[in-house]
């Protein structure tokens, strides 16, 4: 994998997300977001990485034992990575579907897991890669290019 | 992109140099410097917290004065509905527009017709669109500014459609041109809640130009008027608003005739980030319409006020309690006028550097720099947080020795060297027990 063509040291953040944290979900989504606009990322980059580490911070609340959230940006693109532990995604085909949850119902009567977190993600990002062992965890890896 | 002609200014005199605003201001846009607060222009929202906050009063808001309306043969005035809820009293909507007409005004329409019909134009525009959801209303200026400065992914949510003020004085323009009255002697002035339209007015969205000739606060004309209204004897019927259109100058007055669809309104600048916030997370997918305003209460509690917010809202509430009458009938080519003819563009004034590679390098440089400062955000430095200092730093416009720790700091390390520096002597004189050894 190509690191991007300048020796620019990328600007890398880390989020820890507790599971079952809903109050904090959405910081780091916040954060980054603070920083792309400093850099001088376009409206369309900015919103794409803003919803893609919501849900993927929503992911890791409501679905796991807790994960991270690591963030590069460099100055032609941001590469997310969110990592967590906990059961992991057995049909990793059908939980991309849109629509398809595995959320509890009280996590769905609170109004989240509508079956688009990961549908919602890949759609934001350029690239898409997932990457889910049953009982490890998952990790889900994206990059937004800029302008893109 | 020409300067930027602000309202919120700072009166010099006033001000003691104390850190109260930088504190306060949301978009960290004042920075204390010699002594004074300096409002960096291109970052201001027009927001009034600073004016709100400051207990000197060296915040002030650039108006016109009542002076200006003499320039104009034919001077109308167009009140925000926002002024129907600043008198004491039973003072009806027909005593104020009496009161207006006897600080000598021409003639008298009201921003809450213009409101009743800026709400038929967004029904339509609305059915006839798709726009990202939730859409946000355009009616609060300084919501706009913040849009375009802080949520540049959210500028396409704005509905393209103009404010009442806006539509008032096209409307009455037309009326009296329609009159006979030649176009260059009518001055429409907008009697304003809000430091923030003076500067949209200056600096139009979505239009080239504005159709308001001066904007008159309502602090600065509430003498007067009162006295006017005092004397006024005669009981005309004047009042053409209804109650759907003066509910506009409270928060949900906007939203509330937004039919079938779901709408929140949100009111105070904290809680409009937050909303802004969760907007675009892509949370709020469930909400159609976002009502935005700046103050809290909505327009009523504008920094340009005079009445309590809450009392002032009370009355707001009393005098658009249910919806009567119809909204006017609107055709579709009128409707059409009041769309916005140039799109909304950010305006990214917090970027770092043009170059990208650049802007990554200042930022790790902030981080370091944030990190080997005290945290404190004491404010002593000038700016409101020791990150916005560090960030100032980079910027080529601070420095480090700027932080009165870091200061301190400097000068305890200096003065161990100096008690060190004090006990050398030359090698040739006495060199105690050190030279012996």
């Amino acid at each position: 994998m190509t690191e991007g063509k300048s020796e620019i040291t990328p600007i890398e953040l880390f989020f820890e997300i507790e599971r079952g944290d809903f109050v904090r979900a959405g910081e780091a989504s916040s954060k980054i977001k603070k920083k792309l606009l400093r850099l001088g990322f376009t409206g369309s980059t900015i919103r794409c990485a803003a919803i893609a580490t919501y849900e993927a911070e929503m992911n890791i609340v409501i679905h796991s034992l807790g994960g991270s959230l690591k963030v590069k940006i460099y100055p032609e693109k941001v590469v997310l990575v969110a990592k967590d532990e906990g059961p992991g995604i057995p049909d990793v085909a059908l939980a991309m579907k849109e629509g398809f949850s595995t959320a509890p119902e009280q996590v769905r009567e609170m109004g989240f897991g509508a079956g688009m977190g990961l549908p919602n993600m890949r759609n934001c990002a350029d690239e898409f890669e997932i990457e889910s062992r049953e009982d490890v965890g998952t990790t889900v890896t994206m990059v937004l290019y800029k302008g893109g | 992109m020409g300067s930027l002609i602000h309202a919120v200014t700072l009166d010099k005199d006033k001000c003691k140099g104390c850190t109260n605003c930088i504190k306060h201001c949301p978009t960290e846009a004042i920075r204390v410097r010699d002594g004074k607060a300096k409002i960096i222009d291109e970052r201001c929202i027009d927001c009034g917290e600073c004016i709100r906050i400051c207990p000197h009063h060296a915040k002030t808001a650039i108006t016109d004065s009542l002076e200006e309306i003499k320039k104009f043969r034919y001077p109308v005035a167009i009140p925000a509905p926002s002024l129907y809820g600043q008198f004491k009293g039973n003072v009806s909507v027909d005593k104020i527009i009496s009161g207006l007409y006897g600080l000598g005004f021409f003639k008298v329409w009201e921003v809450a017709r213009g409101a009743e019909i800026v709400s038929k134009v967004t029904e339509r525009y609305l059915k006839e669109h798709d726009l990202p959801k939730p859409v946000i209303s355009s009616a609060c200026p300084t919501v706009m500014r913040l849009i375009r400065i802080r949520y540049p992914e959210l500028v396409d949510h704005i509905l393209p459609v103009d404010s009442p003020m806006e539509v008032a004085a096209y409307m009455v323009k037309e009326e009296l041109a329609a009159e006979g009255y030649a176009r260059e002697d009518i001055g429409v002035f907008f009697i304003s809640p809000c430091a923030a339209k003076f500067t949209i007015v200056k600096n139009p969205l979505g239009k080239e130009k504005s159709n308001v000739d001066g904007v008159l606060a309502i602090s600065d004309i509430y003498g007067p008027l009162l006295e006017k209204i005092k004397e006024e004897k005669m009981n005309k019927v004047l009042q053409k608003s209804t109650s759907a259109g003066i509910g506009w100058a409270i928060s949900g007055g906007e939203s509330r005739l937004i039919k079938d669809r779901r709408h929140i309104s949100v009111d105070g600048l904290t809680n409009v980030t937050r909303v802004l916030e969760d907007a675009m997370m892509g949370k709020l997918k469930e909400v159609d319409f976002i009502e935005a305003l700046a103050c809290s209460g909505g327009c009523v509690g504008g920094p340009l006020t005079v009445e309590n917010p809450f009392m002032a809202k009370e009355r707001i509430s009393k005098l658009s309690e249910g919806i009567t009458g119809e909204l006017p009938q609107v055709s579709a080519e009128l409707a059409d006028g009041f769309v916005y003819d140039k799109p909304i563009t950010p305006q990214n004034v917090l970027r770092l550097d043009e170059d990208m590679v650049k802007a990554i390098k200042k930022m790790g440089e902030i981080e370091e720099i944030t990190e080997d400062l005290p945290g404190l955000d004491c404010g002593a430095c000038g700016a409101p947080t020791c990150r916005a200092l560090a960030e100032d730093i980079v910027r080529g416009k601070a420095d480090e020795l700027d932080c009165i720790i870091k200061l301190r700091e400097n000068v305890s390390g200096l003065a161990e060297r100096m008690v060190d520096l004090a006990k050398k002597m030359p090698p040739s004189m006495n060199q105690y027990e050190k030279r012996e050894r």
